[in-house]
């Protein structure tokens, strides 16, 4: 076994549930007296009027502080170390995005209050809105959807709403088994049936099995550009040709749009529709799963049927809200999106302007070569096409070992790393997609590579070391098979 | 560029490895055609100090100094500080979805608490990790309904948040899934029992009410859980105020709940993000939506929390998955957790409590005033009520923004037969001074301003 130098074990510290530290009478509250009459709520509400009061803890301050304070010290996080997870793209979060997002005026405004007195904040949306249609290279955009899968979920909507609009909705969308597992679900949800496209040699788009299925029935192929195993479809303008000659439409999923951002326009290419992971891309946190944000952006002939409402300006140029939209797909969520994510994202590309931007996409391009070169041999690469912003290998060499990417993964844990994304795309057989994102620098990646390499080493030389990382956590591999038989969802108070 | 930790002479350096000439190099497989070769259009970069300022700026052009008498599905209620000091912790905010459970036990034991926590106030058995938010919760639970019953119809009151219903309207238009919309009761602001009870048929997959509702009336819960369950239909109750729990009955007889949790400690951040949640019975928790954790031992036998039943899920379960959601709202469900361990078990009731003396004295206060009266008074509310008016919202509501106060929410932009109704919220944040002001302003002289 190798000596680990990244990391050292340091004491955390035990927690109980909140509910187990409760106790009658304690207090994290106090409330102002009540400047009007008290009432009788049990009067007032009647048979409505809540008897037994939810088991909530009790609990002071300093406890509150510190519980949550140690659950925090039981998370890896950007903050501490690279997190490559590939498609997730888990790059450094500012902090000022946090501070202006908090800004009174922003973090205090009502959905409905007047347009006037909600300038400010309009004009943030409206900013946003023209530098994501600038970087997308699309003509208009919603930002209402509240994650990536939901914008999928409006994109699709534009697409059979458009079909529709042309007297036929079709039947199909096309998704490369590569793909996310939210495309094909998208794709349900919004009425279509699903057909795989089987992927090519080189793990991209096969053009001539494109154009036998594409056919009056097909809505929409969604692709993911560059794909799920980093790779940019270099004939891309012929894919949309192949669909617009049957009235078919590109759908982009862009959850990898960090590889373009400023080197490449998707509306550039022949996309029709996309979607934008604004807690990707654009650095908005990924808060252990959300919030996020995923605006739709689209060409013009899509824009008539956008979400209701849409950002305008008045005769005088005030900005305000259009709802009369006859052909709009309707509303995809209460009020107008997930704006404190907008704060943030417009935060971000201030921060870095253009040259930025792309100064951006290259470096994570960069890591992203810089990992494979320096792991291909001992990591099999099943696919030699150029990488983008994300690597993928196989376990081939290490499976024959018998060792899994899972394991490998698990192991990469007790080296001070987060693990990779395990198992996916499933066109890789036991895939190891490794997405470094921009933000790790010369001295992280080669101790990511250091690491990665002494793994494969201790396949060869010890295994079960590997097979039963990780070793260094809190807890150790935990019962996944128990927990899904058995489900135990919440605490109880026990009946003593 | 200050996030990114290179020097030119590492890249160079870099590149060198790779045995790649020059950075273009590594673009070479997007066509030329494809590139970009300008500059993006987008503002200059700007040091932080300017971001403050500009976003400083445009805070200050929404007016910040005014009394809010909005709800309407968003509620402005006191956020205890240490929300904000806690959820920026980065071991929280910089960290992904708890997959590797070994190395995210803090957010996975979090959110446990925080399912734990949804049940006992909802009356459910269990509750998921978070929704986007209520509206997209209440079209979820829907569709829930839907694979639970195997029937194809919704039944909707007309008194769930309008923006609520079109959401809906358009998640179920493409799943063959008729709505049929259920009128109010006009002395009451409840939904119509009889027309209720008329139209809920065994083709019923459920039915879908608010409460309080979006008039702030409490709905008889019991009642229409009797009608719906009669015909095999499920009963889903939408809590956009998710406080009124404190002291609000839970819907201990639907069979899901859907909650918006914003006004457990998120700020109102112009309607998002916010944080919605399902809470359901035991038998129908695998025909729900969105991530679950459970907890499970590890090899030692110590407590630990993982993701589970994923087999609903679209990772696993593509085209065929319940739902097709990822990433949720899980920063904002800590907030909430937060929120409720800072009131806790009596916190929650007191602070529910001063939110129903607030509303119950303005409501008088105001409905006290000449050209004013109170509508829906034949059933119970909580923090909401809906003013009538002879004189005409627009006019009023000036008057009232010229003393620094933004009145009730005009409800005849969703019901055009409440003409000079008006839509009223007083949380605990709003003071004695402020209602008597708008109540003074309110019927004022015009001539006066």
């Amino acid at each position: 076994m190798e000596a680990i130098t990244k990391v050292r074990p340091h004491q955390t510290q035990n927690e109980a549930l909140l509910f187990e530290k409760s106790s009658p009478g304690k207090r994290g509250y106090m409330l102002p007296p009540l400047d009007v009459p008290a009432v009788n709520a049990a009067a007032l509400l009647g048979d409505a009027h809540r008897k037994a009061s939810g088991e909530l803890p009790e609990l002071s301050e300093i406890e509150i502080i510190r519980h949550f304070t140690r659950l925090s010290t039981w998370n890896y996080a950007i903050d501490l170390g690279m997190y490559p997870l590939g498609s997730c793209t888990m790059k450094y979060n500012p902090r000022v995005n946090e501070w202006v997002a908090r800004i009174e005026g922003l973090a205090d405004a009502h959905p409905y209050r007047p347009v006037a007195l909600a300038q400010g904040i309009l004009e943030i949306i409206d900013n946003l809105q023209r530098c994501l249609i600038e970087i997308t290279g699309m003509d208009a955009i919603t930002l209402q959807p509240a994650a990536g899968a939901h914008g999928e979920f409006t994109g699709i909507l534009l697409v059979r709403a458009w079909h529709e609009s042309q007297g036929n909705a079709r039947k199909k969308i096309l998704i490369p088994d590569s793909a996310h597992g939210t495309n094909p679900a998208t794709a349900a949800i919004c009425g279509y049936t699903v057909e795989n496209l089987k992927s090519n040699s080189e793990g991209g788009i096969d053009l001539e099995a494109l154009a036998r299925q594409v056919d009056e029935e097909t809505a929409a192929l969604m692709l993911t550009n560059p794909s799920t195993i980093g790779v940019f479809e270099s004939r891309i303008a012929e894919i949309a040709e192949i669909l617009h000659a049957k009235g078919a439409l590109l759908y982009m999923d862009g959850a990898n749009m960090n590889a373009l951002v400023g080197k490449a326009r998707p509306g550039d290419f022949g996309v029709d529709v996309m979607h934008l992971n604004l807690h990707k891309t654009f650095s908005t946190p990924h808060g252990g799963g959300g919030p996020g944000s995923g605006p739709v952006a689209c060409k013009a002939f899509l824009e008539p049927f956008l979400p209701t409402p849409i950002l305008t300006q008045d005769e005088n140029g005030a900005r305000c809200w259009n709802y009369d939209r006859p052909q709009s797909v309707g509303r995809v969520r209460a009020f107008y999106g997930n704006v404190g994510m907008f704060i943030r994202a417009l935060a971000y590309i201030l921060a870095n302007g253009p040259e930025g931007l792309r100064q951006t996409t290259e470096d994570a391009v960069l890591n992203a070569n810089y990992i494979r070169k320096k792991l291909e041999d001992v990591y099999e690469l099943p696919y030699k096409t150029a990488s983008m912003h994300e690597v993928v290998f196989s376990d081939k060499r290490q499976a024959a070992r018998g060792v899994k990417t899972g394991e490998i993964a698990k192991r990469l844990i007790d080296y001070g790393f987060h693990p990779y994304t395990v198992s996916f795309p499933m066109i890789v057989q036991g895939a190891l997609m490794i997405e470094p994102t921009e933000s790790e620098s010369l001295e992280e990646l080669d101790l990511f590579i250091a690491a990665m390499r002494a793994i494969a080493r201790e396949v060869e030389e010890t295994p079960e070391l590997v097979k039963t990382a990780p070793h260094s956590t809190r807890v150790s591999k935990l019962d996944e098979v128990q927990a899904a038989r058995k489900p135990v969802l919440r605490w109880r108070p026990s009946k003593n | 560029m200050r996030y990114l930790p290179k020097s030119p002479a590492e890249r160079e350096a870099m590149l060198a490895e790779i045995g790649a000439a020059s950075i273009d190099d590594l673009f070479a497989v997007i066509p030329a055609e494809d590139r970009l070769n300008r500059d993006l259009d987008v503002p200059r970069a700007q040091a932080e100090s300017e971001i403050i300022d500009y976003f400083r700026a445009a805070g200050r052009k929404n007016a910040t100094n005014y009394a809010s008498f909005l709800g309407a599905g968003c509620y402005r209620h006191y956020r205890p500080v240490i929300i904000d000091s806690l959820v920026q912790r980065g071991e929280f905010l910089t960290s992904y979805t708890p997959y590797q459970a070994e190395i995210t036990q803090g957010t996975l034991q979090a959110i446990f608490e925080f399912q734990t926590m949804i049940a006992e106030l909802t009356g459910m058995d269990v509750a998921n990790a978070s929704m986007y938010d209520g509206s997209t919760g209440a079209a979820e639970a829907v569709m829930m309904a839907v694979r639970v019953t195997g029937r194809h119809k919704a039944v909707v009151a007309a008194t769930v948040h309008p923006e609520y219903r079109e959401v809906l309207a358009t998640y179920t238009k493409h799943q063959g899934l008729p709505e049929t919309l259920i009128s109010y009761d006009r002395e009451t602001g409840r939904i119509d029992l009889v027309a209720l009870a008329e139209q809920v048929t065994e083709e019923t997959a459920a039915v879908l009410v608010q409460s309080p509702n979006f008039f702030g009336v409490i709905e008889d819960i019991p009642a229409i859980a009797e009608i719906a369950h009669a015909k095999g239909a499920l009963l889903i109750v939408s809590i956009a105020e998710a406080v009124s729990l404190g002291v609000v009955r839970p819907p201990a007889e639907a069979d899901i709940v859907s909650l918006e949790a914003q006004s457990f400690g998120v700020a109102l951040s112009y309607g998002g993000p916010f944080c919605g949640v399902l809470a359901t019975k035991e038998q129908f928790v695998r025909q729900m939506p969105g991530r679950l954790v459970g907890q499970t031992v590890d090899g030692n036998g110590n407590r630990g929390f993982v993701l589970t039943l994923s087999t609903r899920e679209q990772h696993i379960r593509r085209e065929n998955a319940t739902s097709n959601i990822c990433t949720n709202q899980a920063l904002v469900a800590l907030m909430a957790t937060i929120f409720l361990s800072v009131y806790g078990k009596e916190g929650i009731r007191e602070l529910a409590e001063h939110n129903l003396a607030k509303a119950s004295y303005a409501a008088q206060t105001l409905s006290s005033q000449p050209g004013a009266k109170l509508r829906f008074t034949g059933g119970p509310r909580f923090n909401e009520f809906v003013l009538q008016t002879e004189e005409s919202p627009a006019v009023w509501s000036q008057r009232l923004l010229d003393a620094k106060i933004v009145g009730g929410i005009d409800l005849s932009r969703w019901y055009p037969e409440m003409q000079n109704c008006t839509l009223w919220c007083a949380t605990e944040v709003i003071s004695r001074a402020n209602i008597d002001t708008a109540a003074r302003v309110l019927t004022a002289n015009p001539v006066e301003a």
